[in-house]
């Protein structure tokens, strides 16, 4: 399988920090790479900075072997899902859905909304097309989000822990969208904290820590046999003792 | 009774709504003045201008804190007496609140695009629009919507406030009431209550009106 993305050394700075220290990491075509590491490690900045949504202070990000122009200009390859779904209030679901295509890409209208409405069906929110984003739940609210993001036909998909905001009955309803694209062979990065869901979606998993790729493995033997004592401790920190004798 | 009836004597009524008139004029004039330049006002208090923010700030907290009385006096008489300007009651009822107009209205737009999420630009740039396409589809959109009601009340606050006006001789609403009054102290020596009762009346009437409209507003669009 052709390469995606790659990126080469890549640096980010937050003022005298360092967020991301020496960063290369590759994704072929077709393949699920999930990020793991603890809060504040710099992986949903790595999605940031792939997303041209930060700009970098060393190293490069292409995509398809083309250099993302770092700070502002966009890359249409890329769609990307937050955490905080954010779809636009004044909108509803299906204008929400629409409008990027329509007015970025200048695609047909009707076309447009027989496809939003074809990808709202198959994310279950099929009748919800006239309501508004406050009219929803959060599960709802992200499943719309994942829609708009789809629609746009991107090569690659970036999930920023996007079940992180969600109560913990809807986070499946989520998840269970990303599965079923991820069975459609999209290319997607995986930020999250829902390590099951790691397990059964991951081709590979990449953790990072302080800034730096520690440990980078398939599924398998990352969860049941990690090589470094870090991602150890990091998977510990997933499970409980029982208390009882 | 009350000496209501003094309203319903010769033109009475019709004065009196002649000064509603006027009043109303002088508000209306004022909000078509400020409201623009309170946009613009606003958009350059959110912006990134650390001059500019400084000195619209202290526009704002000069005008705010500035009784409108003061305001209206020192642009009625200071102008004549220091640069010899002759204006009319109603023209520098119309400066000074269009001043203030404008120095709230810039607050609210300020508050307004300050209350857009960082996310709704990041949502949109991910989308691939371009900054014109994020104000225009996204930015501006909410942000009317958010100051809508806002500005009918401030509006209502305006109409209200034209009351003043009176002190600098402007003849409205409640400076015929005063004549009507002094006209008839003795023929219906009550004619303060009833007349200023029928004042009070027109005021709500107008007032009630607005914020009705800004209440449905906000309501639909919250």
């Amino acid at each position: 399988m052709p390469e995606l993305l790659k990126v080469n050394n890549l640096i980010k700075r937050f003022g005298d920090s360092t967020v991301l220290d020496d960063i290369s990491l590759t994704v072929k075509k077709g393949e699920v790479v999930v990020i793991l590491g603890p809060s504040g490690c710099g992986k949903s900045t790595l999605l940031r900075c792939i997303n041209a949504l930060e700009d970098i202070q060393g190293g490069e990000i292409l995509i398809d072997g083309e250099n993302i122009l770092t700070g502002g200009k966009h890359n249409s390859k890329v769609g990307m899902v937050f955490q905080s779904y954010d779809l636009f209030p004044h909108l509803t679901v299906l204008d929400n859905i629409t409008l990027a295509p329509c007015k970025v890409q200048k695609r047909d209208k009707a076309q447009v909304r027989d496809e939003a409405r074809e990808l709202l069906k198959r994310v279950g929110l099929f009748d919800k097309e006239k309501s508004y984003p406050r009219e929803l739940s959060g599960g709802q609210k992200q499943r719309a989000a994942i829609v708009r993001s789809l629609i746009m036909h991107p090569e690659l998909l970036l999930f920023d822990e996007v079940t992180a905001a969600l109560d913990p009955e809807m986070v499946r309803e989520v998840l269970e969208v990303i599965l079923d694209l991820a069975k459609q062979g999209k290319t997607m990065m995986i930020v999250t904290h829902e390590m099951q869901f790691a397990r059964a979606i991951a081709d590979r998993v990449i953790m990072i820590d302080g800034g730096k790729i520690i440990e980078e493995n398939p599924p398998e033997r990352f969860f049941t046999n990690p090589d470094t004592e870090r991602a150890r401790q990091f998977l510990n920190t997933f499970t409980y003792e029982s208390v009882r004798a | 009774m009350w000496g209501i009836e003094v309203i319903f004597k010769g033109k009475n009524l019709i004065r009196l709504l002649g000064g509603l008139g006027t009043a109303l004029e002088i508000s209306l004039i004022a909000v078509a003045i400020s409201i623009p330049i309170g946009i613009i006002l606003g958009i350059l208090m959110a912006g990134r201008n650390p001059v500019i923010k400084a000195i619209l700030r202290v526009y704002l907290d000069f005008v705010r804190i500035m009784p409108q009385l003061v305001l209206l006096f020192l642009v009625f008489f200071g102008t004549t007496k220091v640069w010899g300007w002759d204006l009319s009651g109603e023209v520098s009822a119309v400066i000074v609140f269009s001043m203030w107009g404008a120095a709230e209205m810039s607050d609210l737009v300020r508050g307004a695009l300050n209350a857009i999420p960082q996310h709704q630009y990041e949502s949109a740039q991910s989308l691939g629009f371009t900054p014109l396409q994020t104000k225009i589809y996204i930015v501006i959109p909410q942000c009317v919507r958010r100051l809508i009601p806002l500005s009918i009340n401030l509006i209502t606050r305006m109409v209200k406030t034209t009351s003043l006006v009176l002190m600098i001789g402007v003849v409205e609403v409640l400076k015929v009431a005063q004549q009507i009054i002094e006209a008839n102290r003795m023929s219906a020596p009550n004619a303060a209550f009833g007349v200023y009762l029928f004042v009070f009346a027109l005021y709500f009437a107008v007032c009630f009106v607005l914020s009705i409209a800004a209440r449905k507003l906000e309501k639909k669009w919250s």
